[in-house]
């Protein structure tokens, strides 16, 4: 089995003519807290998005818990997965994502126990009583009759953290999770994160600008351009000394605003 | 002729008229529902089959679909009594013009909605039916709104193929005694109301079915 959670060989992906990753490699660990930082169109949401199968890949191979995601073993041949396996692969990793992507149609506590229910069959008791668990953990136990759109953009991300929760992902992929919420709501969401974090019980990949954020919570940072990691390492190294220009230049634009 | 026989007589046309829509509106939002969820089908071969079916009959005059049905089918051995063929010929008719506005209300759904539903697993059966379905039936409300009145206005075209309807009696009744304006304002009043009545019901149904959606916003 393998120590990995996480591991992309030698991965190419393009879009048309367009290569983005070319022969990329890159492995997270059992219980990693990864942050990956980088500029606008570096490839940061594509790496969690081919890991949730929202895109495929044209070269290489992609391992979840040990898993390969976009080809299957059959009769001794590798094929490309088939909806069976990757419904398979998915139930390892949950997300989040920028724009909440809530259900506007069903009701905060609906949003969350309509997959457990459907999906993993739980009972509509059993979902519930999750469901009701995991609102009071992100602090929105009031919330669960209340429909989306009534609530603040913080309020939306940490039931869109719930959902992703009540499938009981061990891989939670995070992408730029605050980037759409006013500066005053940061906090909440980043709270609930940080506390997932301490359980040491997920995987977590975590696309992000909250530089403070990343350096508090991360095992390793790492630095994304033009579709390769340009640096990686503890935060510690990554924040203070970084050894590549376009890092510091990068971590500069930042302190810059 | 005294006004309370008009209405009468008027009546039991509106009442065949009022069939003929209950008959063809499950027929039309059927073939609606059928040939826009074949026209977004992964199967090109199902995809072309929706088109074809949508462009002859949105491509050609609902009257001379009609006599088709009602005169020319018989020629090949098919032959269906007048009230049949006004429902098929208007069910497929206004059906045809329905198959966008599925498919329009499906593809207007934000894509985000399918990529979390992919990230919460759900078959693709389930995304449909649960997620996108859902949120997409809101938006088709007010067009198939326009085209259930199309389909009330549309039904006076079986007048042609002998079906008594609120149309024919109308026109026979004038023929008979000259009282046009007394007749042909009631017959004004009884589709307006027929009108009126299926407008206010499916803005119900959007109502019931946009329930917590505030439109246009993220959610
Ligand atoms: N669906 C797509 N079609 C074409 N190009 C895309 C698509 N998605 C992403 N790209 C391109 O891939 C590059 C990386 O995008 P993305 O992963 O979203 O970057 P980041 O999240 O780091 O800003 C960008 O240049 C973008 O234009
Ligand atoms: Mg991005």
């Amino acid at each position: 089995m393998s120590d990995y959670a996480v591991e992309f060989d030698n991965v190419t992906k393009q879009f048309g003519d367009n290569v983005l990753f070319e022969q990329f490699n890159f492995n997270i660990r059992k219980n990693e807290v990864v942050s990956i930082i980088g500029p606008s169109g570096s490839g940061k949401s594509t790496l969690l998005r081919i890991l949730m199968t929202l895109e495929g890949i044209d070269a290489g191979m992609v391992r979840v818990q040990g898993e390969s995601l976009w080809h299957m073993q059959k009769g001794g041949a590798w094929l490309p997965a088939d909806e069976r396996h990757l419904r398979k692969c998915r139930g390892h990793m949950g997300m989040v994502f920028q724009h909440f992507n809530l259900f506007p149609h069903m009701t905060v506590l609906r949003n969350i126990t309509e997959a457990p229910i459907h999906v993993l069959g739980q009972s509509k008791e059993e979902a519930r009583a999750n469901g009701l668990e995991l609102l009071r953990t992100v602090g929105l136990a009031d919330k669960a009759d209340a429909y989306p759109s009534q609530l603040s953009g913080g309020q939306k991300q940490r039931v869109g953290i719930a959902r992703a929760l009540a499938m009981r992902p061990s891989i939670l992929l995070l992408d730029e999770i605050t980037s759409a919420l006013d500066p005053e709501l940061v906090d909440e969401v980043l709270e609930v994160i940080r506390k997932l974090a301490a359980e040491d019980a997920y995987t977590m990949i975590l696309v992000t600008h909250e530089m403070y954020f990343a350096r508090e919570i991360s095992d390793r940072v790492c630095f994304f351009d033009a579709g390769a990691i340009v640096e990686e390492g503890p935060p510690e190294q990554i924040f203070n000394q970084p050894k590549h220009e376009r890092t510091r230049a990068f971590l500069n634009s930042f302190l810059n605003i | 002729m005294p006004l309370n026989e008009i209405f009468s007589v008027l009546a039991e046309g509106a009442l065949v008229t009022i069939q003929l829509v209950a008959m063809a509106l499950p027929l039309a939002t059927a073939m609606a529902f059928i040939s826009g969820l074949l026209r977004l089908s992964e199967h090109r071969a199902l995809r072309w089959l929706a088109a074809i079916y949508v462009e002859f009959f949105r491509g050609t005059s609902a009257l001379i679909q009609l006599y088709w049905i009602y005169f020319v089918l018989p020629f090949f051995g098919i032959s269906i009594d007048a009230i049949t063929a006004g429902v098929v010929a208007l069910g497929l008719n206004i059906g045809a013009y329905g198959s966008e506005v599925v498919r329009g209300g499906l593809l207007s759904v934000d894509r985000g909605q399918t990529e979390a539903a992919i990230a919460l697993n759900f078959s693709p059966r389930q995304r449909l039916w649960r997620i996108i379905m859902p949120q997409a039936l809101v938006g088709m409300m007010p067009p198939f709104g326009n085209l259930a009145i199309e389909l009330v206005k549309a039904t006076s075209l079986v007048s042609l193929i002998t079906i008594a309807d609120l149309t024919y009696r109308a026109k026979s009744l004038a023929d008979m005694t000259l009282q046009v304006e007394e007749i042909f304002g009631l017959v004004l009043v009884f589709y307006f109301v027929m009108a009126q009545v299926l407008t206010l019901a499916i803005r119900a149904l959007e109502k019931h079915l946009g329930k917590g959606m505030d439109r246009g916003g993220l959610a």
